[in-house]
């Protein structure tokens, strides 16, 4: 059964195409990896799934419910979709609790008893636990994403949607929230990542994506992607020779 | 000189000074809240709203504070007497609560406008995807930031406006300024009490500026 199901979906900015024709999904438990060139649409595609950008043709189900129906409860379905950014976006006026519990709160209607267990659960499984009365600036970059990434699983979310989490990290941060990942990923958690992290693709990936210019230009199973590298179009080639230096 | 003669005027100064007050008070909230309203409305993807809110604001931009009072001051009573058919008595406190509020919104709105673009896009993304409707994402997470940043600059518009009620006198409330010209006009010491009412108006106006600056250098940090 397919999780998240993009058809055929085109976006332009103006006269600008960022998005041509992709085609692809997201299977219940699988983890898909999205890389590919800075610019090519990574993010804007992520975007779509959850209506955060909207399109212009095509089509996206989520859970069979279509992401571009304008009767769709947007909210709603949002709710169910967690999402972890590249700058974390913990909201800086609320405590890490706060952070943890608002939506669940004001969005699910749950009780504060209810928010709060679940928020401290899931803050340490994170390994945070410690930090729950401070505030967003309060914590590195590493310990934010990994309170971002709680707060979106306090929502029960049935996939995650991750736009480069480590990107904006320093070096030694990286690890730690790619650790939180691949335990989400092992436990079964329909993921979806656009990430350079080839080490993370290579553990944990099902299929890697690969787009360039708005377009998926290379879409197969992770042991494909690695595998048969003679196989993979010139771009990708070039990429993937570029990130792998490092 | 003889400022001995403000000591019995005191409490008729002290009436209009808490006039005065109750009128700022009254004119910032109500100005901060349509101030917003227009801010949101300007902001909209809606060509119909967001030009709405740009014509108000032009408007209420272009013409002076007094005019805008006097013009209140008539038109009121005579626009609800002409809405409810019966004649209404709305008094000049009123008419002027009024003139202030949608005079101060057109600044205010600028002000909150330019907060709520302060704050970064991903805030709204991140409000949106934990699944916040637009208005819970404003008013739990975008709005709290702004008018945080923006609050230095509201005081200072509203320090503005505290010396800008005193334009009551011209449809005949008895504020602080008026009172005391017209307590100095009948002791024949129209001087002093000036002079007393200005030095109230800057300690007042000055202290509140120079906490206003303190507050600025601590949320710069
Ligand atoms: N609001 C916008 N208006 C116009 N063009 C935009 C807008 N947002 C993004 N773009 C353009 O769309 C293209 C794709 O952007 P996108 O952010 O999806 O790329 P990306 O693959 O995520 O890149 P990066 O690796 O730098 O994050 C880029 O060329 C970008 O300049
Ligand atoms: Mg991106």
């Amino acid at each position: 059964m397919s999780m998240i199901s993009i058809k055929n979906v085109s976006k332009w900015y103006g006269e600008f195409q960022v998005l041509t024709d992709c085609t692809t999904k997201v299977s219940k438990g699988e983890v898909v990896v999205v890389c590919g060139p800075s610019g090519s649409g990574k993010s804007t595609l992520i975007k779509t799934v959850n209506a955060l950008e909207p399109f212009q043709k095509g089509e996206i189900f989520v859970d069979g419910i279509s992401v571009g129906d304008a009767k769709t409860d947007l909210p709603k379905l949002r709710a169910r979709i967690g999402m972890v950014f590249q700058n974390f976006e913990l909201f800086p006026h609320l405590s890490i609790t706060e952070n943890l519990t608002i939506a669940q709160q004001r969005v699910l209607g749950r009780s504060l008893d209810e928010a709060m267990q679940k928020g401290m659960h899931y803050l340490d499984r994170v390994g945070l636990k410690a930090h729950a009365g401070k505030f967003p600036g309060q914590l590195s970059g590493g310990q934010q994403q990994r309170v971002a990434i709680a707060r979106a699983l306090a929502m029960d979310p049935i996939a995650m949607l991750f736009d480069e989490p480590t990107s904006a990290l320093d070096p030694e941060m990286v690890n730690e929230v790619l650790d939180v990942m691949v335990e989400l990923a092992q436990e079964g958690m329909t993921m979806m990542c656009v990430t350079h992290e080839m080490g993370f693709a290579r553990k944990v990936a099902n299929r890697v994506i690969f787009m360039d210019r708005g377009h998926i230009v290379e879409d197969c199973s992770k042991d494909e992607f690695f595998g048969n590298p003679d196989a993979r179009s010139e771009r990708a080639k070039q990429f993937l020779s570029k990130i792998l230096q490092h | 000189m003889d400022f001995t003669q403000i000591v019995p005027a005191m409490p008729a100064l002290w009436e209009g000074m808490l006039l005065t007050l109750k009128m700022l008070v009254l004119a910032v909230s109500g100005g901060v809240a349509l101030g917003t309203v227009l801010a949101l409305m300007r902001l909209s993807s809606n060509p119909l709203l967001s030009g709405l809110a740009k014509t108000y604001v032009n408007y209420f931009r272009s013409i002076p504070l007094l005019l805008v009072i006097t013009w209140f001051y008539l038109a009121v009573p005579m626009l609800l007497n002409w809405i409810t058919g019966t004649f209404v008595s709305v008094g000049a406190f009123t008419s002027c609560l009024v003139a202030f509020m949608m005079f101060e919104a057109a600044y205010y709105c600028e002000i909150v406008r330019a907060g709520i673009q302060s704050i970064p896009r991903g805030q709204l993304h991140a409000a949106y995807a934990v699944g916040m409707t637009y208005g819970q994402a404003m008013r739990l997470i975008i709005l709290p930031q702004a008018f945080r940043k923006m609050m230095p600059l509201l005081l200072q518009q509203s320090v503005i406006l505290f010396q800008d009620t005193s334009l009551v006198y011209a449809v005949g409330l008895m504020d602080f300024l008026n009172t005391a010209r017209s307590k100095g006009d009948i002791v024949g010491l129209p001087h002093e009490f000036l002079i007393f009412a200005g030095a109230v108006y800057f300690v007042i106006s000055f202290g509140a500026s120079t906490l206003v600056k303190r507050l600025q250098k601590r949320l710069a940090v």
